[in-house]
């Protein structure tokens, strides 16, 4: 029984911290209709303040709080500033994207800073437990309880008292109106995103006593944490995201008292996935509303591809077939294999992110189950190689469509959000299920990529095995852009409701899209398993989806030639200048978000 | 209930959006060849009426029929399988696809040799023959394109010289035709236009009234939301008034025109009788 208080009091502990963040997404949503992906980075950010105010400068907790506060505003300040307001007449995948592009600048900067090794943040407060009930409770316990609840007093009485708490809320309720009645909407954004990073700081920083321990890796579990509470609680609605905080956190609890904490994030997770299919306006949503309305813009930025001639890219195949009969070194030649492995993967989100409009996040996951599939084929059943890899795209086909399928019914941020917690999902599964994917240890001694009996070793017929396997994938993906599904993947894009209304059915053609990009990320994730000869569940990574997406993006979406135009820019010369790999990240995030700000058709432009 | 003669009808069709109903308890029967118009004020529920008979919205109360078969709530998709199109009032073109591809989206869901009719599979097949391309696929898609050139003709030279242009760089106008050709393209039994001349000129104006009485003179049975008064009274056979989602009035042009009740919901509530006393002597 005492037990059970204390599951109870540390959920909605743990729960008031989510909530913190998610307060602040909440805000940002209701305001610009924005999933401010950058909110666990603030997150980040906030804790190192702590951290360097507690370790190094050594202030009294109320400074400390003070500082982490003030600091944290001022970073979404410059994030609105100079991240978003340029892009206010941006289409609307735009934000999205350089939100995500914010959040990994800021993440590596701060990796770079403090290095990604844990860090020690004690509590200031006195290790005092007091006895209540059953259970007990400690000073920092009680200090976080009356964080939560007096930010929420506090916000509750600005936004309810105050003429600029009014226009905050005006512009929520409708923007355009509250701009013709002299709202300044600019000024409303800044504050709205100075109070959502000052929560999210503060936060990390009681996060971090909390725990005793801070590092980088927090920054997306932040963010999928308070993305949960605030879709649980309703987009948009600020007492719900505190209520989805704190239900969060109960459930969170309740869930490693039962089974143990591995599956911590799973049980998050399935309350995102569960709330969007079932209740997606959130558990507090009203009666049906009209469903939110995308106008005439597109979703994407409107331009015209650049069309290379035919002999130029005659020559550039040539010139890639016949590399390895020149006297390159093998390591050009393996750059160059990585360039085509990742091209495969960007073939499947310039399908799934440009042509359909779906931007996935989780797409590493595919690339997991790909080779997850042909290495356990070809080491446990003896599978030929390339049948087990062939075997592998099926499955990422199949079981990928399947687990994405209950957020055909998303759009736009909530896509993301969902394939980034199926992404989780899937390498938690992974971890976890070990009597078939050994779970932590990985699967070792995969054999060497093959075909047809002979062993592939040399360099160069790796090199070839993958940019003939690539090309391959490509121009039956160009063959499929050309029929009537390219046509109607685009239309769905451009405008899902004319689309409906024209016999489009959204989940025939997202699933066909799935099925089609699945397939190839799996075929890629299954060479790599042979090229690797060992795999485990960290292999296939959230900063492999970012760097496939930074190449979509750089390509031009739904841009075949541009994916793989992308994935030699962005895989290639990164090699070829020798840049530090703890500055790679960094760069794809700066690229991405000077691409969504000056280039966002991409270097060949959408199609 | 609904008389098999008309090709639709909308019984105590209702919706409500919180404390507000937008739709409220409307019949209305259409007969096939007719043209009915819908008029009344901004806000009246007249958009939300065409969502909800086109499977956008779903009502909270009463029942829609096509030729006599039940169709409330079914889904979008499978509404434009049963050929009823429409076009959107703020004019939703698919704005990165060319001219051709946005009428061919028209005709999506007559294609037959792309969609083999085979349960769980069905996807399969249509992505196996999007990609072998029998001749019976590419034949079809030909003899598609062929149709779109002729409805775009209906356009005189409109849309014809763009026809590989992307939809965003039409102007506002030529977007509206786009519209037009891409719900023409789905052959329609039944068409819903919502506001067709919004943002044209008079001579604009005039060109979309002849195509409208055009498609009328070939049979096509027509539901028009518009706010041109001169290009209801001449095209339609009816009008229905609606204001705060009730239906105030109904009848032929001059009918409804003379109605007090019609013109008190357009000139604003107490301003009615002033208006009615000023018609007096002129008349």
């Amino acid at each position: 029984m005492s037990s059970w208080l204390d599951y109870t009091i540390n959920g909605l502990i743990v729960g008031n911290l989510y909530a913190l963040v998610a307060v602040g997404l909440a805000l940002i949503f209701g305001v610009s209709r924005l999933i401010n992906f950058a909110q666990g980075s603030i997150y980040v950010v906030g804790a190192y303040i702590g951290w360097v105010a507690v370790v190094q400068l050594r202030t009294p907790l109320a400074v400390t709080i003070v500082l982490v506060t003030v600091a944290s505003a001022l970073v979404g300040l410059i994030i609105e500033r100079f991240g978003l307001r340029p892009l206010q007449n941006s289409a609307r995948i735009a934000p999205l994207l350089a939100t995500i592009g914010i959040s990994f600048v800021l993440d590596q900067i701060v990796m770079l800073i403090f290095s990604p090794n844990p860090r020690a943040l004690p509590s200031q407060l006195p290790d005092i437990r007091f006895q209540v009930g059953g259970g007990t409770i400690g000073l920092l316990d009680l200090l976080i309880a009356g964080v939560g609840i007096s930010s929420a007093l506090l916000l509750f009485v600005f936004l309810r008292f105050s003429k600029l708490g009014w226009a905050v809320r005006a512009a929520a309720q409708d923007r355009d109106a509250a701009m013709q009645m002299g709202v300044d909407v600019n000024r409303v954004n800044q504050v709205v995103f100075a109070i959502a990073a000052a929560l999210g700081g503060l936060s990390g920083t009681l996060v971090g006593m909390y725990y005793n321990q801070i590092d980088t890796a927090m920054s997306l579990q932040a963010t999928l944490k308070g993305v949960v509470a605030e879709v649980v609680g309703g987009a948009g609605n600020v007492p719900g995201a505190v209520a989805g905080g704190l239900l969060l956190g109960l459930v969170e609890s309740y869930g490693v008292a039962l089974f143990g904490t591995s599956y911590r994030n799973l049980f998050a997770f399935l309350l995102l996935i569960g709330v969007l299919v079932l209740r997606p306006n959130g558990l507090f949503a009203s009666a049906r509303q009209l469903p939110p309305e995308p106008l005439t813009g597109t979703f994407v930025a409107p331009s015209r591809p650049v069309r290379l001639p035919l002999w130029a890219l005659l020559m550039a195949f040539a010139v890639f077939v016949l590399l390895p009969l020149f006297p390159v070194s093998s390591y050009v030649l393996q750059t160059l294999t990585n360039a085509w492995l990742f091209g495969m993967l960007a073939l499947s989100l310039t399908l799934v992110a440009g042509t359909v409009g779906q931007v996935s996040l989780g797409h590493a996951a595919l690339l997991a189950i790909g080779a997850y599939t042909s290495a356990l084929l070809s080491v446990n059943l003896a599978f030929p190689v390339s049948v087990a890899i062939i075997c592998g795209g099926l499955m990422s086909a199949a079981l990928g469509t399947l687990l994405i399928s209950p957020s055909f019914r998303l759009r736009g941020h909530y896509v993301s959000i969902a394939t980034l917690a199926i992404g989780e999902i899937v390498s938690l599964v992974i971890l976890n299920w070990e009597p078939v994917t050994r779970g932590p240890i990985g699967i070792s001694g995969i054999p060497p990529l093959s075909l047809f009996g002979y062993d592939l070793i040399g360099a160069a017929s790796i090199y070839w095995f993958c940019f003939v396997v690539m090309v391959l994938l490509a121009l039956v993906q160009v063959r499929l852009l050309g029929s009537h599904i390219g046509r109607s993947f685009r239309a769905i894009r451009d405008d899902d409701v004319a689309a409906r209304a024209y016999g489009l059915s959204l989940n025939r053609y997202k699933a066909l899209a799935f099925i089609f990009g699945g397939f190839a990320a799996g075929v890629s994730g299954g060479i790599a398993a042979h090229l690797y000869s060992y795999i485990n569940h960290e292999t296939f990574n959230t900063q492999q989806s970012i760097l496939a997406l930074t190449i979509v993006i750089l390509g031009g979406l739904g841009n075949v030639l541009g994916a793989i135009v992308g994935s030699v820019a962005l895989v290639g010369l990164p090699e070829v200048f020798r840049i530090a790999a703890e500055y790679r990240i960094l760069i794809y995030g700066i690229v991405l978000l000077l691409l969504v700000r000056f280039r966002p058709q991409g270097l060949l432009g959408t199609i | 209930m609904a008389q098999p003669a008309q090709l639709l009808s909308l019984r105590g069709l209702t919706r409500r959006f919180g404390g507000l109903t937008a739709v409220d308890a409307i019949d209305l029967d259409l007969a096939a060849g007719e043209l009915v118009s819908i008029i009344g004020p901004n806000g009246a529920g007249k958009t939300t009426l065409f969502n909800l008979v086109t499977g956008l919205d779903r009502p909270d109360a009463g029942e829609v029929h096509l030729d006599g078969h039940p169709i409330t709530g079914l889904s979008p998709e499978k509404l434009a399988g049963k050929a009823v199109a429409r076009t959107f009032q703020l004019g939703r073109v698919f704005g990165n696809l060319s001219v051709m591809d946005n009428v061919l989206i028209g005709a999506h869901a007559r294609l037959s040799a792309v969609k083999p009719d085979v349960p769980l599979i069905g996807p399969l097949l249509e992505l196996g023959l999007a990609l072998l391309r029998p001749a019976s696929v590419t034949s079809e898609e030909e003899q598609l394109r062929e149709e779109v050139r002729a409805i775009l003709a209906r356009f005189g030279d409109r849309l014809l010289p763009r026809i590989d242009q992307p939809a965003y760089s039409l102007s506002y106008a030529n977007r509206r035709r786009v519209e037009i050709a891409r719900a023409l393209a789905l052959k329609p039994r039944l068409l819903l236009l919502d506001e067709p001349t919004a943002g044209m000129n008079p001579s604009e104006t005039e060109e979309m009234q002849a195509l409208v009485a055009e498609l009328k003179a070939e049979g096509l049975t027509i539901l028009l939301i518009e706010h041109k008064l001169d290009m209801v009274m001449r095209l339609s056979d009816r009008i229905v008034v609606m204001d705060e989602g009730r239906k105030i009035a109904e009848g032929a042009g001059e009918e409804v025109r003379n109605d007090p009740k019609v013109i008190e919901a357009y000139l604003g509530h107490g301003l009615s009788r002033a208006s009615a006393d000023q018609r007096e002597p002129a008349t």
